[in-house]
């Protein structure tokens, strides 16, 4: 049932971009969004899919996976590509009936298209490659000059790996009060909305209750090894940039280089 | 008037790199009226093999049979089936929701759609048969200690008054005190019901008493099916699967092998007593 949703969908593997620093994988994905903005010609499309293609193909990751998030998006992508398709005014290109479609229009559908799957794509690549607990230590580690500016950076990162984590360990409770429930001839589908929002009662007390009382251990568990936020706080696994992560930093400004070049300059 | 199970087995995430099979060509075959102890190791797969005999889950392949139907006929009322086959979850207090004691019985019989009277009737039954005091009844089962919230939600689903009664861990995290009055609850409910009990475990120590058969799982498949004792004999390939026979079988076997004529048959302390005094000549 529950169990097939995946959610924080580390692919296990080792590669190249799995061994990388977060804070460069972070670094990357923003540039990489940003890159795509850049560019408004072919050319320039080209590039970022040869990039991606590259980083896939170094990630070990089956497609199949970075296809599996385009999932979510279809409906997205059919009504930005069916707006721009035919609301961009312009010379036309195909008519019938009271619509039509525009040179401009396929155009920047096309693009829209386009950004949207690399976008995705490209963020996936990221989520993939990257455990949940390796991201918010490097987006710890990014943010930190905003501790400056009194942002309590360790505490919101903490927040976040806490609420990471527990995804799966509440998804499996709900899977199993769900079918204690059922056990005592509970039935979660049919019936009118009304009814299946009651009968959600007897699956969401037990959730929250357990929820609080996980909520409650854990603090107490943290307590017990004197926890008390980011201060002075060391970590076993100090991020430390080492020589790949340089040289794919260099990689990132070439292809940002490239793409302000071919993308937006020269054509 | 059985359950069957026919060649079943069950895989988890099929098709993704994390496949792992929980059943693997288990084939058993239940009748009425038995006491059973299913006995396996953390990950042996007696919960996902309970959790097939009400349908909760379908096998993957092989089929299992009711009283002589398919319970996964497109036309089977699985409603029904979990009516006839309770099933109570590991720490089943985790599932109890209502304001208080009484109306969280009677969740079960209602869904069944009985009319209010038979389902408080069932309920207040229930209650009785758990061995719960009336002045609990109106109290909210939060307030309740661990094993009586237990013994609530064992009513929970003994309301619906099934044929056949499956507990996943009943003592699981409960004091000796705690587990023996339990399990003592339910083979005095046995007894006097006459239904069939599959009592999940992974200790010999606390079925070996009740139960008149035991089931073995290791690594999602059947080990040994059989009487207790016989079950016992083979304590050395118990102990290689990470699962121990009685202590009392282990006493009997040392005295045996230094020289006390004893039957190393025995599976309780009782009969244990008896079999030494015996040897002994007294």
């Amino acid at each position: 049932m529950l169990r097939d949703i995946t959610l924080g969908q580390y692919y296990q593997t080792d590669s190249v971009i799995h061994r990388l620093d977060p804070r460069v994988k972070l670094v990357t994905t923003i540039c990489y969004i940003i890159s795509l903005f850049i560019v408004d010609n072919f050319i320039g499309y080209i590039i970022a899919g040869l990039f991606l293609a590259l980083i896939i193909k170094l990630s070990k990751v089956p497609v199949k996976f970075m296809v599996r998030g385009m999932k979510s998006i279809v409906f997205l992508l059919i009504i930005a590509v069916g707006f721009n398709l035919f609301l961009t005014p312009g010379e036309t290109a195909v008519a019938f009936w009271k619509l039509k479609i525009t040179w401009e229009g396929i155009r920047l559908a096309a693009f829209m298209a386009i950004r949207l799957v690399f976008l995705i794509m490209g963020s996936s690549v990221m989520t993939l490659t990257t455990t949940p607990n390796n991201l918010t230590d490097g987006m710890e580690s990014l943010l930190g000059p905003l501790k400056k500016l009194k942002v309590p950076v360790h505490e919101i990162s903490m927040m976040m790996s806490i609420a990471l984590r527990f995804i799966p360990i509440l998804l499996e409770e709900t899977d199993k009060i769900m079918k204690a429930q059922i056990a005592r001839g509970a039935d979660f589908e049919s019936g009118n909305l009304i009814k299946k929002a009651k009968s959600l009662v007897p699956l969401l007390v037990p959730l929250f209750i357990s929820a609080f009382r996980r909520a409650n251990d854990l603090a107490m568990a943290m307590e017990a090894r004197c926890y008390r936020g980011g201060e002075h706080r060391t970590k076993m696994k100090p991020l430390i940039y080492k020589k790949r992560d340089a040289l794919a930093y260099g990689t990132v400004v070439c292809y940002l280089a490239l793409c302000v070049v071919f993308g937006r300059i020269l054509l | 008037m059985s359950i069957i199970l026919d060649h079943v087995n069950y895989i988890y995430e099929a098709g993704t790199a994390m496949e792992y099979a929980a059943l693997k060509d288990v084939c058993l075959t239940i009748p009425d009226g038995q006491f059973i102890g299913l006995i396996g190791h953390t990950g042996s797969g007696k919960s996902t093999l309970v959790q097939h005999l009400n349908g909760l889950l379908a096998p993957t392949s092989g089929n299992v049979y009711y009283n002589g139907a398919d319970i996964h006929d497109s036309d089977y009322n699985r409603k029904e089936l979990r009516s006839k086959v309770g099933l109570v979850f590991q720490y089943p207090e985790h599932q109890l929701f209502e304001i208080d004691v009484f109306s969280d019985v009677c969740y079960g019989p209602k869904n069944l759609g009985l009319d209010k009277k038979e389902t408080e009737l069932r309920a207040y039954a229930a209650l009785k048969q758990v061995g719960l005091e009336d002045d609990f009844f109106y109290q909210s089962p939060f307030d309740l200690s661990g094993g009586q919230k237990r013994r609530v939600a064992i009513a929970g689903v003994l309301a619906m008054k099934p044929e056949v009664l499956i507990l996943d861990e009943p003592t699981a995290g409960l004091d000796p005190k705690g587990r023996d009055e339990i399990l003592d609850q339910i083979a005095k409910l046995r007894e006097e019901t006459g239904m069939t009990v599959i009592l999940v475990s992974h200790s010999m120590e606390d079925v070996a008493k009740y139960v008149d058969r035991i089931i073995v799982m290791n690594k999602g498949q059947v080990m040994f099916d059989d009487v207790p004792k016989e079950v016992f004999r083979h304590y050395k390939e118990l102990e290689e699967v990470g699962l121990a026979a009685p202590q009392v079988t282990y006493i009997m076997q040392a005295l045996k092998e230094n020289g006390l004529p004893v039957d190393t048959d025995i599976t309780t302390i009782e009969e244990a007593k008896t079999a030494i005094l015996q040897a002994l000549n007294r």
